[in-house]
């Protein structure tokens, strides 16, 4: 090609330009950080089923890992309170007066209790958020929700002897496993002269929730 | 030469200037006086390193007596959670072994009150009064067939509307009358509110192995635990009030201190009677008059 010089170019408005622009608009596969409004539902319930599963299995092994405290989610807890409150209805209902915890009374123990444990747990100076203390706390209701299980099957055999200290030895171990993995979770976040301070508020939780397990009586 | 007189005044006229531009600064002070020895190279030179926690210290008493944060701030309320385990384990322990001439606020709160021990205390209260008085009843009423247990739950929160309107309003009713005794008599001592509240709570601990202990079902053991519980609490109480109260005149000294016990005591004895009742009570209002004839042979099995 024969270079022309500069003094050769004319600039008028009509030279046209050719070419093509391409706006990246980024498909998800070919993107890092992939936007989740295209993908189907399935997808979606799959992979928050999976984080929350993931976050059970945590709390049954309560090594130290930060699954439950770095992508924290009240999915689980929600479940597990209205499991543990549906079940704890249905008992001697004869007599409103005289009966269990209604459904509300349960949801606002469990609810109203975590609020106030992390409230007591951030005033003593504790590192923890918010968010993360709700969520641990919430997920260790889960072995005290396998004993209302294991109870109501143990009841359909019978009230009390035997069937009694099955439930008392059910529902304290897995209350004991309750306050020891979340306590696993939480101490750490703590100034280290204050741990009896935050984990006794963590242990009379556990310990109602489990008392409402246990006196839990089915209708004659 | 200045004369040593001079000198002196310049470098406290500079010593001035350079500590209000940086009040953190460590600062050197001369010990030496200026009639015994000549001031400058032999006089003593202490390097005073306690300027700099003497100032810390300063500015935290300041922070301990006033407020600087405002009440919708979440270090307001920090400030009432300063507690270390041992310093509760501590407020515990003096909250149960009253002495004489040992004022439980001056004494053990050293004046710095905490709202972690109060509260938890009425906590660990309602749930321990509601679930001993349903052990209580159960066990009471083993013998009779015709029992179906329940759990009683309605109990908790009639339990915890009771202790905990007690442990804020009574508080707030002894703070304000003391308040306006003191002010009307210009007397120099009072109690804040925040100290009234956690001295009552610190009292209520007592309550918590007595509500336990009213499990056993004797009832010439109940009132004695009631008693002992009283005697300890009020006194906790009677001990903390009194000297601020007997600078008043007679009457409204030995009214103040009536009323503080005879509170105490209905607390106590309300609780008991509703919580724990009796055998006696129960059997009559669940068993129909004409099934007694049919239970008592039963029960002699």
């Amino acid at each position: 090609h024969h270079f022309a010089g500069l003094s050769d170019v004319s600039i008028s408005g009509d030279i046209p330009v050719e070419g093509e622009i391409n706006v990246p608009v980024g498909t998800p596969s070919q993107d890092k950080e992939y936007s989740t409004l295209d993908e189907p539902v399935k997808d979606t319930i799959l992979r928050d089923l999976k984080a929350v599963g993931k976050k059970f299995v945590h709390v049954m092994y309560p090594k130290k890992s930060s699954a439950l405290l770095r992508d924290w989610d009240l999915w689980g807890p929600l479940l597990l309170c209205v499991t543990l409150a549906l079940m704890l209805q249905g008992g001697s209902v004869d007599s409103k007066e005289d009966g269990g915890p209604q459904f509300a009374e349960v949801f606002v123990i469990i609810w109203f209790g975590s609020v106030i444990i992390t409230l007591n747990s951030k005033l003593l100076g504790g590192t923890i958020s918010f968010f993360q203390s709700l969520c641990v706390l919430g997920y260790c209701i889960m072995p005290l929700t396998v004993a209302m299980v294991v109870c109501r099957l143990v009841l359909l055999g019978g009230s009390w002897g035997f069937s009694f200290i099955v439930r008392l030895i059910v529902v304290t171990a897995s209350f004991s496993w309750s306050t020891f993995a979340s306590t696993a979770f939480l101490a750490d976040c703590q100034p280290p002269n204050r741990k009896a301070l935050v984990v006794y508020p963590v242990f009379l939780f556990y310990f109602v929730i489990g008392w409402m397990i246990l006196t839990f009586s089915p209708s004659a | 030469m200045a004369s040593p007189d001079d000198l002196k005044f310049q470098e406290f006229e500079e010593a001035t200037d350079l500590l209000l531009a940086d009040p953190g600064a460590s600062t050197l002070s001369m010990s030496g006086s200026s009639s015994t020895a000549p001031a400058g190279a032999t006089g003593d030179i202490k390097l005073d390193m306690s300027d700099d926690e003497g100032q810390e210290e300063s500015s935290e008493l300041l922070r301990g007596e006033k407020q600087t944060s405002g009440f919708w701030t979440f270090e307001y309320y920090q400030s009432f959670f300063n507690v270390d385990t041992m310093q509760v384990l501590d407020r515990v322990k003096g909250s149960v072994m009253p002495l004489p001439g040992r004022n439980f606020i001056k004494h053990t709160l050293q004046s710095s009150p905490d709202l972690y021990g109060p509260f938890w205390i009425c906590v660990t209260l309602v749930f321990s009064l509601a679930i001993s008085g349903n052990l209580s009843t159960f066990l009471n009423s083993l013998g009779s067939p015709h029992y179906h247990y329940r759990p009683q739950f309605h109990r908790v929160t009639i339990a915890a509307v009771v202790i905990f309107l007690y442990a804020w309003l009574v508080p707030l009713g002894i703070w304000g009358f003391l308040t306006w005794r003191q002010r009307e008599e210009r007397q120099q001592s009072g109690y804040s509110f925040l100290e009234t509240v956690c001295l009552y709570g610190y009292s209520l601990f007592i309550y918590i192995p007595t509500s336990v202990l009213w499990i056993l079902p004797f009832e010439w053991l109940q009132w004695l635990l009631i008693l002992v519980a009283m005697v300890i609490s009020g006194s906790v109480l009677v001990l903390t009030f009194w000297p601020v109260v007997r600078d008043d005149t007679k009457v409204t000294a030995y009214a103040t201190v009536a009323t503080i016990v005879v509170l105490h005591a209905l607390l106590s004895i309300g609780c008991k009677m509703y919580f724990f009742q009796t055998a006696t009570l129960t059997q009559v209002t669940t068993l129909a008059p004409n099934h007694t004839a049919a239970i008592l042979p039963s029960k002699t099995h």
